[in-house]
């Protein structure tokens, strides 16, 4: 064997002349090997099907004079971006190949922005720069950023548009149960414009919380707040029974007295009465509950109230229905106004929603002061106060992690738990579904959250990256941001005591469950107002969310009536534009026929009550006295200028036919409004 | 002489090595059904790359109709879209569920059960699964505000339908049969200028100064996406002079 090396040896490094020759042999094979390596690289073989799959099309001259051979380069250095994709993907902007299948040849779908623009990598992720499948795609070593699954792609739109769109349902969703699980309690999140997301619940005060309730509700609630309310925001902090016992024990210790004010006269339990009252309140377009088929019914701004007879005491439920700001000033339930014996009648029926399961197998040992002492520390550890108020406690500061550049956050700084895929998303999505597999120790308690909606935060979340940061400020969308606008006077604190700003948004400030009245005093007229906020009544029937009646006085209502009708106008209207009194009969007439025939507005409307069946819009029976000739006039001509986005076509009416139809529904005041 | 066992060994365990798994191996064999029903989950739209609502859940049944427990199912899809699990048997009543996730590519997916009959052949059960782009999650959007309290004859809760108010007959999106005997154009048309420039109901409204041109675009690209019978497909489209 040797010899035979030997023998080789001398055959190609003999002398010097063998030894150039055989140097030079490979050397050439070396540079040809280099030459044919750049020849048979990845994206060739990529541009060579391309031309051969475009080749066998009809429309093969049109798309070959749009291919370029070689590498394609989109460089814009405003925003950050270098990609490469399509040297490879080189269909992207070729709509005729809309019925190829196979990639990367397809066309790029349809999207709001341009290739040219914003480049691939601003939202897919992924290597720009990379000019192979696996670089460009997967995450690598030196490259962390593998492409973004498509069920995470709206965050790439978060980057830029702080609002809500109307293509990112999955993106607002985040955003808002970002705000409504007060995650933004501990974390902090910003926007590139530093402004700070809040969180949007009213967590309970705790400060007076043993007038409200029991210490083994307390208990029975940390232990599994969804075992009493299905909808419950509150996570489950997974704490041991020792430690569930000792922070009740201390939260009802830290508790100042607060004396009830209502004094419950003793009436038998009607409970008919009760359900009807709570009904006619319309407590469920705020409050849930729990129907006996099991479905929860109900809008989500108030707690649920399936179990509510288990949790709160009897007295403070009376004086909480009888006036909600006593125990809490910024209450965000409306002062309802009940008399003395609608008072009884609710707090006896809501008090009658018990479940004697919930709270049957609790039997606390009398409280002790180590205890208080273990709760109390127990509290601070677990950051309760950032949500609640507590008594002794501060709020704490940079509690947890600030999650404002989380979307790029880079992998070497995460923990990740066993049988995590090595991804962000797959990390975010695993650390919000159970975050005690990622560490024990950690801090976050447990959400109850439903696979989409952690879909959504995962989405919210990843659009929290540097690259949103530094983006230039003219590409940025910011948030519509509330303002802090307070009605004044008399007719302020009247609104304030009946938390009008939670359903009705004023001067861009307040809740989106019922219409806007920033242009309200313009719309309607007084006599009506008055009524209605007296006796509300349904204008629209096919709406779920009503507006309760408050049971104010005269007095009350008008102060409020005026108030909206001197405040709450539109610079836009001229009154003598339209005439009210100056209708002519024939225009009536004319506006009648164009109601019913030309722009059926009966399909979504009810003029005639034994005729008319559209319910979509409100009903049109009285609007003749309840609306102002000028506002119905404005409307018709253009319903979105008055109120963005209304579901009401602008039907593009002249001066004529606005007017016309105006007096035909000025003429629409069937019966006498007041009562 | 030491050799020859060492070589003996590997060229036995070479096959084991390099052999394919059989297309069929999972669950073993030994209840067979003669048809696959749906009990539900087909039809379902959402954006891609996301998983479904609601699984996926198929009966397979034997020649008198009647459940077949423990029968093997095998799930095949297509458009890149991933059932879990893929494979198993049926359950005590004859049913099998799988979670169905969709591709990244916005267009139909197809779901096959497969089940084996007693002679050993495959039983199929196609269903069809929507993944909605961009275009058509806008769409969808738009649509839920603007068009399916007229459009959408179901009532919920939350969105009591008008449908049957009408005079007309508001086509559900869903009803390919309805929906697809109009063009693309015409759909965008009659949503742009509404039933009357169509000489269709007058109950359409016109929404071309409501939304804007792309608003429209998106919702036709929503309604052809969801329609089933699905859209014809646009085939080659051609620079217009």
């Amino acid at each position: 064997m040797r010899q035979w090396i030997h023998g080789r040896w001398h055959f190609l490094f003999g002398d010097s002349a063998r030894a150039f020759g055989t140097l030079s042999v490979v050397l050439l094979a070396c540079l040809a090997i280099a030459a044919a390596q750049d020849h048979f690289r990845e994206w060739t073989r990529y541009q060579r099907r391309y031309l051969a799959l475009i080749r066998s099309r009809g429309e093969a001259a049109s798309l070959e004079r749009r291919f370029h051979p070689g590498l394609q380069q989109t460089w814009l250095a405003d925003i950050g971006v270098t990609d490469r994709c399509s040297t490879c993907h080189l269909g992207l902007k070729e709509a005729s190949l809309s019925d190829v299948q196979t990639q990367p040849f397809r066309p790029h779908p349809l999207m709001p922005h341009s290739l040219t623009e914003f480049g691939c990598v601003m939202c897919h992720r992924g290597q720009g720069t990379a000019t192979t499948v696996e670089s460009a795609h997967h995450s690598t070593p030196a490259w962390e950023q593998p492409i973004l699954p498509a069920r995470y792609l709206e965050s790439a739109c978060g980057q830029c548009h702080w609002n809500a769109l109307a293509g990112t349902p999955r993106l607002n969703l985040g955003r808002k149960l970002l705000a409504r699980f007060d995650c933004v309690a501990c974390h902090t999140v910003m926007t590139p414009d530093r402004w700070k997301l809040a969180p949007a619940t009213d967590a309970p005060l705790l400060t007076r919380v043993g007038t409200k309730t029991t210490r083994e509700w307390i208990f029975a609630w940390l232990k599994n707040p969804q075992a009493y309310a299905t909808s419950a925001t509150m996570p489950n902090f997974q704490l041991s029974d020792g430690d569930v016992r000792d922070i009740s024990t201390f939260l009802i210790a830290q508790s100042t007295s607060y004396t009830p004010v209502a004094q419950v006269p003793a009436l038998p339990a009607d409970a008919t009465a009760g359900a009807s009252l709570y009904g006619e309140s319309f407590c469920t377009s705020c409050h849930a509950t729990t129907n006996p088929a099991g479905m929860l019914v109900g809008g989500d701004v108030g707690p649920e109230l399936t179990r509510v007879g288990s949790k709160v005491k009897p007295d403070w439920l009376a004086d909480w229905v009888k006036n909600p700001k006593n125990y809490r000033p910024d209450a965000a339930m409306p002062h309802y106004r009940f008399e003395r014996k609608q008072i009884t009648l609710l707090a006896g029926f809501l008090g009658g929603k018990a479940d004697p399961d919930l709270l049957a197998n609790i039997h606390l040992e009398p409280s002790t002061q180590e205890q208080v002492t273990h709760g109390k520390a127990l509290v601070i550890a677990r950051g309760c106060t950032a949500c609640h108020e507590i008594n002794g406690i501060q709020k704490p500061k940079n509690f947890a992690p600030e999650l404002t550049l989380i979307g790029s956050q880079p992998l070497v700084k995460i923990l990740f738990a066993a049988g995590v895929p090595h991804t962000l998303p797959d990390y975010i999505s695993a650390k919000i579904r159970k975050p005690h597999a990622v560490g024990p120790a950690t801090k976050m308690p447990q959400f109850t959250l439903a696979p989409a909606q952690v879909d959504a935060l995962v989405t919210a979340l990843l659009a929290q990256t540097d690259r949103a940061q530094s983006l230039p400020a003219a590409l940025r969308v910011s948030a519509r941001r509330e303002s802090t606008y307070q009605p004044a006077g008399k007719a302020g604190r009247l609104m304030a005591d009946m938390s009008c700003l939670r359903c009705h948004t004023i001067n861009e400030r307040g809740g989106d469950v019922a219409p806007d009245l920033t242009l309200e005093g313009s719309a309607v007229q007084r006599k009506w107002l008055i009524n209605f906020l007296k006796h509300p009544n349904t204008l629209r029937p096919a709406l779920i969310r009503r507006m309760p009646r408050f049971n104010v006085t005269s007095a009350e209502a008008e102060t409020i009536a005026d108030y909206i009708l001197t405040v709450y106008q539109t610079p836009a209207f001229n009154s003598e534009e339209v005439d009210a009194a100056g209708f002519q009969s024939a225009e009536v007439e004319e506006g009648k026929q164009l109601f019913y025939s030309k722009y059926a507005c009966q399909s979504c409307h009810i003029v005639d009550p034994h005729r008319d069946k559209g319910y979509i819009g409100p009903t049109l029976t009285h609007v003749g006295a309840r609306l102002t000739a000028v506002w119905i006039y404005h409307w018709l001509k253009d319903p979105q200028a008055l109120r963005p986005g209304s579901i009401e076509p602008n039907r593009q009416m002249n001066d004529t036919v606005a007017r016309a139809l105006t007096a035909f529904l000025m003429k629409q005041n069937r019966a006498a409004v007041e009562r | 002489m030491m050799r020859f066992p060492l070589l003996c060994a590997i060229l036995a365990l070479a096959p084991l090595g390099g052999c394919k798994r059989p297309v069929a191996v999972g669950p073993s064999a030994k209840a067979f059904g003669a048809a696959i029903v749906e009990v539900g989950g087909g039809k379902q739209a959402a954006g891609v790359g996301t998983t479904l609502e609601q699984p996926v859940v198929i009966q397979v049944n034997d020649a008198q109709g009647s459940p077949v427990a423990a029968a093997p199912v095998w799930i095949r899809t297509t458009g890149g879209a991933t059932a879990e699990p893929a494979q198993g048997l049926t359950g005590a009543d004859g049913q099998f569920s799988t979670t169905i996730t969709l591709g990244e590519v916005p267009g139909g997916c197809q779901i096959v059960a497969i089940a084996q009959d007693k002679s050993g052949k495959n039983v199929e059960l196609r269903l069809q699964e929507i993944a909605l782009g961009y275009e058509q999650i806008l769409g969808r959007e738009l649509s839920e505000h603007y068009c399916a309290r007229c459009h959408d004859p179901e009532s919920t809760p939350e969105r009591v339908s008008n449908h049957d108010n009408l005079k007309a007959n508001a086509p559900a999106f869903t009803d390919g049969n309805k929906v697809n005997t109009m063009s693309e154009a015409d759909l965008a048309s009659t949503i742009a200028h509404g039933g009357s420039a169509l000489n269709r109901s007058p109950e359409m409204p016109p929404f071309g100064f409501t939304l804007a041109k792309s608003d429209i675009n998106a919702l036709v690209a929503y309604i052809c996406g969801v329609a089933d019978p699905p859209c014809r497909t646009k085939g080659l489209v051609y620079a217009k002079n």
